[in-house]
């Protein structure tokens, strides 16, 4: 006997990855980073390798990232993130290594082991949170901070005579040989956290392949220091930032090749 | 195996048969054979990681990123190379990462000299970097004790899990004598219940920081690497004497000078004059009783330094006063003659003072 | 065609009430509450039965949340029949 019935059942489709601490994170509402650890998680949890993983957390709001992602982690002096990544890949290469630092930490102090490591095209993934300011020391200029962009060290705005241009070190690092894979994400609206976790993923997976270095840019918000509604800033993202920094591949890899 | 080599090779091929997981280096005089040496030999004898980095900044924190993993690992430079260093020392002191630097010093400050100095004793044994932390210091005075000491810092820095510095010169670096090698060590990795090497299921994620905000936490850490500082002061004090048994005088001195030092306490001898020579070996810990308990025989020291007199000031500790301790050095990159050192000691027993 | 059947539960203790995933749903069933949390956060809150499970919430929720679930039609298939001194039991099992 066999009968065909028609049910309707509640799934879960969306719940908290388990790498994901079950813990309240530090950071102030809206803020970017809270998405952007749980992204790294679920590709975490996804692609089973929380026993394969090592973060390296860098210097600033994200200095704490080994609190919230549950694999084993290192923190970095400010800037050394991939230096100290460089470190562990290359004593334990099977391994799958990440950085994940602001843009103060790889962008400012950091930029030459930025650059280096991407250079040496170290198998590692590079996560890189953009917001333009300086967020754990309280609203000071980034090197990603934009023109006439008010900080509390460029109150006037940035004056780019005097301060320098914004640093648009993404695209700097895709024209190094060493690196495989460069993408701009964001995570300020559903479809844009959808395509980060793509991003990711790809990073994780790239590294399997030995073929160098992936490097993501997550363009992000600081309500708190950008002095806006959470709501607010994400608009001002939309408006501001990604102008000046254009979501999308910038270096990707021959799928061929890959 | 007895080679002629120079220290710097020494130091290589030590670490090589030591077991070494990687090294992390820039190239700088007085020291880039090691590199040198290492990229020729290391990979293809053992699999040791070898990596010229971008620089001394990049190579520190490399070395912390490996040695969190629980490998052996190690770097050298030279004295600007090392102060470049200073912050990565203080956070893998601080995170309790056991790995060996090694500090071919030249003379300074500054961009200085490539010649050799002992101008860094401050900086290597009285914390370069921020916070109360020490680093195990080891002065070799042979090239043999390069090779020797490359062994011992590596099983020191993971007995206490604290960063081991041998700190030698560009003149040691750059001799050569003749060196006995131990045998060649297996690469092998402990499990260590607190490295990074990804988390299994059946224990918490492993986090190496040095980051503790709540003041409470901190002192806890701080509590912590002082008692185990205590302990490297009980067990690890180092020292050679050379003819104190008799002494009327000591030279103190650490690291090649000891050597000099050594020749013109027995120029002195053979004019009568009664000296012996103390050597420290161990920086940190400093042998402070063991000069201590010469302090009732002597009628002084005269302590021995290519630099303005750094560990005079450890000697004047031990004995608190109770014997005279004068200094004779020469800096920027030059090295003390026996016969100097010997007129020093001769216008000091005549006097009293320099 | 009839609109997918979804549902949301929101952890009120961990919401920091930023209120991008009111900002994020299409069908507005999100509002902030009246009273704060323990934290003294307004929290999110459900307040309309037209969510569709579409996930646009918990995908921007910095604090991860925000649990959901979407009615979902499945084929059953009965493969047993238990009879015992109460009734009969149906078993299925998910095609």
């Amino acid at each position: 006997m066999s009968i065909d019935t028609l049910d309707r059942i509640e799934t879960k489709v969306f719940e908290r990855p388990t790498s994901l601490i079950d813990t309240e994170m530090h950071y102030c509402p809206g803020c970017g980073h809270g998405t952007a650890h749980r992204l790294i998680a679920e590709v975490i949890d996804e692609m089973g390798i929380v026993e394969e993983t090592i973060g390296v957390a860098p210097v600033g709001c994200s200095v704490f990232a080994y609190n919230y992602i549950g694999v084993d982690f290192s923190e970095a002096a400010h800037g050394r993130a991939s230096a100290v990544a460089t470190g562990i890949k290359r004593v334990l290469p099977e391994k799958y290594v990440f950085s994940y630092q602001g843009d103060g930490d790889l962008a400012a102090i950091g930029t030459g082991e930025t650059i280096h490591t991407c250079n040496r095209g170290e198998n590692i993934l590079i996560i890189f949170i953009n917001n333009g300011i300086y967020g754990m020391t309280g609203g000071q200029m980034a090197p990603t901070t934009l023109p006439n962009m008010k900080s509390t060290t460029s109150p006037f705005g940035r004056d780019t005579k005097s301060m320098g241009y914004p640093l648009k070190i993404t695209e700097l690092v895709a024209q190094l040989p060493g690196t495989y894979y460069v993408t701009r994400q964001s995570v300020h609206k559903p479809l844009n956290v959808r395509r980060t976790k793509k991003a990711i993923q790809k990073g994780f997976e790239y590294q399997k392949l030995n073929k160098g270095t992936s490097f993501i840019e997550i363009v992000s918000n600081c309500p708190s220091n950008w002095k806006m509604t959470p709501v607010e800033s994400n608009k001002w993202l939309d408006e501001n930032m990604l102008p000046y920094y254009p979501l999308g591949d910038i270096k990707v890899p021959n799928e061929k090749e890959a | 195996m007895i080679k002629l080599m120079k220290g710097n090779e020494a130091l290589a091929e030590a670490a090589i048969r030591a077991g070494a997981d990687a090294y992390f280096g820039y190239p700088i005089t007085p020291q880039s054979e090691v590199l040198e040496y290492l990229a020729r030999e290391a990979e293809k004898r053992t699999g040791m990681v070898v990596l010229q980095a971008e620089s001394e900044v990049a190579s520190i924190n490399m070395v912390y990123g490996a040695a969190g993993t629980g490998k052996k690992v190690w770097t050298s430079s030279s004295s600007p190379g090392i102060s470049l260093m200073q912050e990565g020392i203080s956070y893998i002191a601080s995170a309790e990462l056991p790995c060996l630097i090694v500090n071919v010093q030249r003379g300074g400050p500054g961009l200085g000299t490539i010649q050799p100095a002992q101008s860094d004793y401050f900086q290597s044994v009285k914390g370069g970097g921020h916070g109360d932390y020490h680093m195990i210091v080891i002065a070799p005075a042979t090239v043999q004790e390069m090779s020797d000491f490359v062994k011992l810092s590596f099983e020191l820095a993971f007995k206490y899990r604290n960063p081991v510095m041998i700190l030698t010169d560009g003149a040691l670096g750059q001799m050569m004598e003749k060196v006995e090698f131990f045998e060649q060590q297996e690469r092998t990795t402990e499990k260590l219940d607190w490295a990074t090497v990804g988390k299994p299921t059946d224990r918490d994620h492993n986090v190496i920081t040095s980051l503790h905000i709540k003041p409470d936490k901190m002192e806890e850490i701080n509590i912590h690497l002082q008692k185990k500082y205590r302990l490297i002061e009980e067990n690890e004090i180092r020292f050679e004497e050379i003819m104190c048994e008799d002494a009327d005088y000591i030279i103190t001195a650490f690291g090649l000078v000891a050597r000099i030092c050594t020749k013109a306490a027995e120029l002195a001898r053979e004019k009568g004059i009664k000296v012996g020579v103390f050597r420290p070996i161990s920086l940190y810990p400093f042998p402070y009783e063991k000069i201590k308990s010469h302090s009732s025989k002597i009628k002084g020291i005269l302590d021995v330094e290519m630099n303005a007199g750094q560990m005079i000031e450890d000697v004047k500790l031990s004995v608190n006063g109770k014997v005279p301790v004068e200094f004779y050095g020469r800096m920027g990159g030059i090295v003390p003659a026996p016969d100097e050192i010997l007129e020093a000691l001769e216008k000091y027993i005549e006097g009293g003072k320099l | 065609m009839a609109k997918a059947k979804g549902d949301i539960s929101i952890n009120i203790e961990k919401c920091k009430g930023c209120e991008i995933c009111m900002d994020a749903c299409p069908e507005d069933v999100i509002a902030m509450s009246k009273e704060v949390n323990q934290k003294g956060y307004l929290y999110a809150v459900k307040i309309t039965d037209t969510c569709t499970g579409c996930t646009n919430c918990a995908l921007v929720c910095p604090d991860a949340v925000i649990t959901v679930f979407r009615e979902t039609k499945q084929k059953k298939e009965q493969i047993a029949t238990i009879t015992n001194v109460t009734g009969n039991i149906t078993v299925t099992v998910d095609k």
